[in-house]
């Protein structure tokens, strides 16, 4: 049986990749492509009466599959559902890292998803508190109560809009400039920030619209966002090529950790770094700087 | 388990596997797989022992087996299991009889 | 005795000068008498050598039992030809003990499997063997092992009088009264005739079966009436769906397209790729794929390709179109891009099976090829190649040109996925050898790269470019933990066929396979 380590609960998730758990050929070696998670699904993917089945697919691919650095997360079926508590279930008992909560309106539906997570690693002898979570905000709702959804529990590591939903709900469409969804975007960017935790976009689905998704990557990475929701393992290289530093910026995030190093080994709280005044409040976005460029093979230090 | 009723679960998808179980005296096992020939003893024996695992002693099941991998053949066989008594969709006992 | 892939080959084979497989180079410089075949003389000037029916025809050339009767396979699954020679043959003149001789079978002739059962048919020499034919020769119903060649091995094979053709039947696409066919022109075009050309020249009778009779002369033509005995009209020498794909599309699987690009780096990271490179790839997914990547690569150097030979399609005459490659020359088009193109847009020629890979004459266009890249059942640890039979022992494959490219040019590259469903692709040691590991250089799966350690400067050259590689072993050890070690396939002492390679020494035999009884 595989046992994967302890999931960190902030990490690298330029791109999440959904797969149907029930799809033996999907699901047996999603990580080649080099997404940073996977997102074995539960949800719309699996027809009403195969839900069953999938969990079984679920559990012993969890179990058996290595899927190396690749986080795994599972998208489990809404509250309003008879499915969500046995999907929770076989999450924490397969020893998935993380579980999307679909369709999450409120902190109280992050409160009850995390009841049962801990009442099921009680059960099948899992570390409390190892399951990490993240919230897909589908509705209006769900963007209006965005701060208190991101800041709802320690094993919140992020948050994802959920486009599809959410424009039926504001009856609008996709749009290419984006216009759309701008609001809820920014909204959810805003109380995720608020909150320390990370930031998904919603999964774009023209494959043949290649300009399309590319003019939406950018608009993410401009906005903030840590990371998109991916349909098509086409779609991965594009993420990562937008999502990596510029060269530039990694020497110098490079030099700004290693000058803070030696600095505060000196006892030095404020220097400078090729003519920028630098204190410790730069080193957090540096530190990701090099750990993105780490991912995109721009680095090879040790430093992070 | 007993098999109280006709089931099946998986599809005749490549990579996938079909399984049926139906009410019967002792093991039967019948068995077609695209990769017979390299993995038929494999087959079985995956399947005897998951049925051995739910504890089952009377069922005929029937394999058609598209290439499937250990894994998902083990997951077909449990869900047919599960569903001919109707306890397939709820407190399933993970990685007890089912691992 | 044990070959130089390691194969053991039953000694009652190695006989008439028979040996087995001795390297990829063993009969070079050796000489070669060939064969040349008894013609009818036709002095007496006649207006046309159209008979009524192919019956006619088999009599006109005094078909009897024991001959052999030749094939082509240019209108591929949509072939009607050589079965309605052989209904002739069989129903309407009785023959038996008959030998067919093609270039590639597939489903198109499953009711020749019918001969084989009922005795007629006894020999089978074919490049491709699939569907109800192999199933048939697989479970012993075939007199004599069935003979499998390379497209190169063919032409060598006849040249050399090994194969003698009796009767050789070409399915034309259009034909004058005399015989001068072409692979254009009619309703069932095919392209090129490439691989119909050694058998025009060597058989003893040459029947033309044509569903698009055209006016005298049918010129340029790619099988010449100087060789035809007999000129047969039929409705329909072929279903024109099956023989030409509309479009020969780049695979959109992300699987595919992954691999194809680390085709692609690869081929980019040696010095062969340089102005005027000469490349060919196989129509199947990944392969067909890198030329896609290939071209950016291209483009970023600014270099063009040479030449590019093979069984061609749509992908690569829009690069002959936009002038990134100078000349395409074929002996098979697989799409109607390629049929429509072949001999109009300038740069697109035909060219016999011979001229294209065999071993045996002075200059095949193989031996000059800079990259290939190829596809596999199976590949083994030690880069031997498997394209004729599936992993439970069937004959359901092609070596096709697969091992005279492979031996020929000076980078062979095999793509496919690690593991199929639940085959192993990268195994310990494959079914049956078709082409010599000493011939394979790179292996591209979805899980890695690896370079046959007898080229130490490819290895260079990808660690230079910065492009990691694992050793096949590693790779093969992948595959077994995806999807579990194999059980050894069980065979029967019986040899069902026999594999020779390019230059005529035995490779490889097949056995009757056993059932698994579980």
């Amino acid at each position: 049986m595989i046992r994967r380590p302890k999931p960190e609960r902030f990490r690298l998730r330029r791109t999440m990749m959904f797969m149907n758990a029930q799809k033996p050929g999907l699901i047996k070696d999603a990580y080649i492509y080099g997404c940073d998670s996977i997102m074995l699904d539960l949800e719309d993917a699996v027809a009403e009466n195969q839900k069953d089945a999938a969990r079984f697919s679920l559990y012993h691919a969890l179990t058996t599959i290595d899927y190396g650095a690749t986080e795994v997360i599972v998208r489990i079926n809404g509250l309003d559902t008879p499915h969500w508590q046995e999907d929770i279930r076989v999450c924490v008992a397969g020893g998935a890292d993380g579980i999307r909560i679909a369709k999450c309106e409120s902190a109280q539906d992050v409160h009850t998803v995390e009841a049962a997570v801990e009442a099921a690693e009680k059960e099948f002898g899992v570390e409390v508190g190892r399951t990490l979570l993240m919230a897909a905000l589908e509705s209006p709702k769900g963007i209006l109560n965005a701060y208190e959804i991101c800041a709802a529990s320690d094993r919140m590591f992020g948050v994802a809009i959920s486009g599809g939903d959410f424009r039926k709900c504001l009856q609008t469409s996709f749009q290419r400039d984006g216009v759309d969804m701008l609001v809820a975007r920014g909204q959810m960017l805003i109380a995720a920030r608020a909150a320390g935790i990370q930031c998904f976009d919603t999964v774009f689905t023209d494959l043949d619209d290649e300009e399309g998704f590319r003019a939406e990557v950018l608009q993410n990475k401009a906005m903030g966002f840590d990371g998109k929701s991916l349909i098509n393992p086409k779609q991965i290289r594009l993420v990562h090529e937008v999502f990596a530093p510029t060269e530039k910026e990694v020497r110098q995030a490079e030099a700004v950790v290693r000058a803070f190093v030696e600095q505060s080994a000196a006892g030095v709280g404020v220097f400078t770094v090729n003519g920028k005044m630098i204190d410790v409040a730069f080193i957090p976005g540096a530190q990701r700087t090099l750990r993105l460029a780490k991912a995109c093979g721009m680095y090879e230090g040790d430093l992070v | 388990m007993e098999i109280l009723k006709s089931a099946a679960a998986g599809t005749l998808e490549s990579s996938d596997c079909m399984v049926t179980v139906e009410p019967g005296e002792g093991i039967t096992l019948d068995l077609s797989s695209s990769v017979m020939n390299q993995y038929g003893r494999q087959i079985k024996a995956a399947v005897l022992e998951t049925l051995e695992r739910l504890d089952v002693k009377n069922c005929s099941v029937t394999v058609v087996d598209k290439g499937a991998l250990e894994c998902t053949l083990k997951a077909r066989v449990e869900c047919a299991v599960f569903r001919s008594s109707d306890a397939s969709s709820a407190n399933i006992p993970w990685g007890g009889a089912v691992r | 005795m044990i070959n130089a892939v390691g194969r053991e080959i039953p000694e009652e084979l190695l006989v008439n000068g028979k040996e087995v497989y001795q390297g990829k180079y063993y009969m070079d410089g050796k000489y070669l008498q060939k064969a040349a075949p008894r013609n009818r003389r036709y002095e007496k000037p006649a207006e046309s050598k159209i008979v009524e029916t192919i019956a006619d025809a088999l009599k006109q050339c005094g078909a009897k039992d024991g001959m052999t009767f030749s094939f082509h396979h240019h209108l591929r699954n949509g072939d009607f030809v050589a079965n309605m020679v052989m209904q002739a043959a069989v129903e309407e003149l009785g023959l038996k003990d008959l030998t067919i001789a093609a270039t590639s079978l597939g489903e198109a002739h499953d009711p020749i499997a019918d001969y084989i059962e009922q005795g007629k048919v006894v020999g089978i020499q074919t490049s491709g063997i699939r569907g109800r034919v192999g199933d048939v020769v697989s479970h012993g119903a075939l007199k004599t092992p069935a003979i499998i060649r390379s497209h190169g091995g063919r032409p060598r094979a006849i040249e050399a009088g090994e194969v003698h053709i009796d009767i050789a039947f070409v399915a034309a696409p259009t034909s004058d009264c005399v015989g001068n066919c072409r692979g254009i022109g009619g309703k069932s075009n095919c392209g090129s005739l490439g691989y119909a050309m050694t058998d025009a020249k060597y058989a003893d009778h040459v029947v033309v079966v044509t569903d698009c009779l055209v006016d005298f002369p049918n010129f340029p033509a790619s099988v010449e009436a100087i060789d035809v005995d007999a000129v047969v009209v039929v409705d329909s020498i072929g279903n024109p769906k099956k023989i030409a794909s509309a479009a020969a599309r780049i695979s959109q699987n992300p699987r595919d397209l992954m691999m194809a690009e680390n085709v692609a780096k690869v081929i980019a990271s040696t010095p062969y790729f340089k102005e005027g490179f000469s490349f060919q790839t196989g129509v199947g997914g990944p392969s067909l794929a890198a030329n896609l990547f290939l071209e950016k690569y291209m483009d970023e150097r600014g270099i063009k390709m040479g030449w590019a030979i093979g069984g061609i399609c749509g992908p690569m005459v829009e690069l002959l179109k936009k002038g990134k490659v100078g000349k395409v020359i074929d002996v098979q088009d697989f799409d109607l891009d390629a049929v429509n193109s072949i001999n109009q847009t300038p740069g697109h020629y035909e060219m016999s099976a011979s001229q294209y890979a065999n071993p045996a004459n002075k200059g095949a266009f193989v031996n000059k090829l800079d990259f290939v890249v190829l596809a596999a059942l199976e590949i083994d640890t030690g880069f031997n190649v498997n394209v004729l039979t599936g992993s439970d022992g069937v004959l359901r494959g092609a070596p096709g040109g697969h091992p005279d490219t492979a031996a020929g040019s000076k980078v062979c590259i095999i793509v496919t996925p690690l593991t199929r469903g639940r085959m192993a692709t990268v195994c310990e040691k494959v079914v049956t050898v078709t082409t010599p590991g000493d011939c394979v250089d790179v292996l591209v799966t979805d899980y890695g790269i690896a370079v046959n350690p007898l080229r130490p400067d490819l290895i260079e050259c990808l660690d230079k470019a910065g492009i990691p590689h694992v050793t096949i072993e590693s790779l093969k050890e992948k595959a077994y933990s995806l999807v579990g070690r194999p059980d050894d396939l069980e065979w029967e002492d019986k040899v069902v066929a026999v594999l020779e390679a390019r230059d005529g020494t035995i490779l490889d035999v097949v056995r009757k396979i056993k059932p698994l009884e579980l």
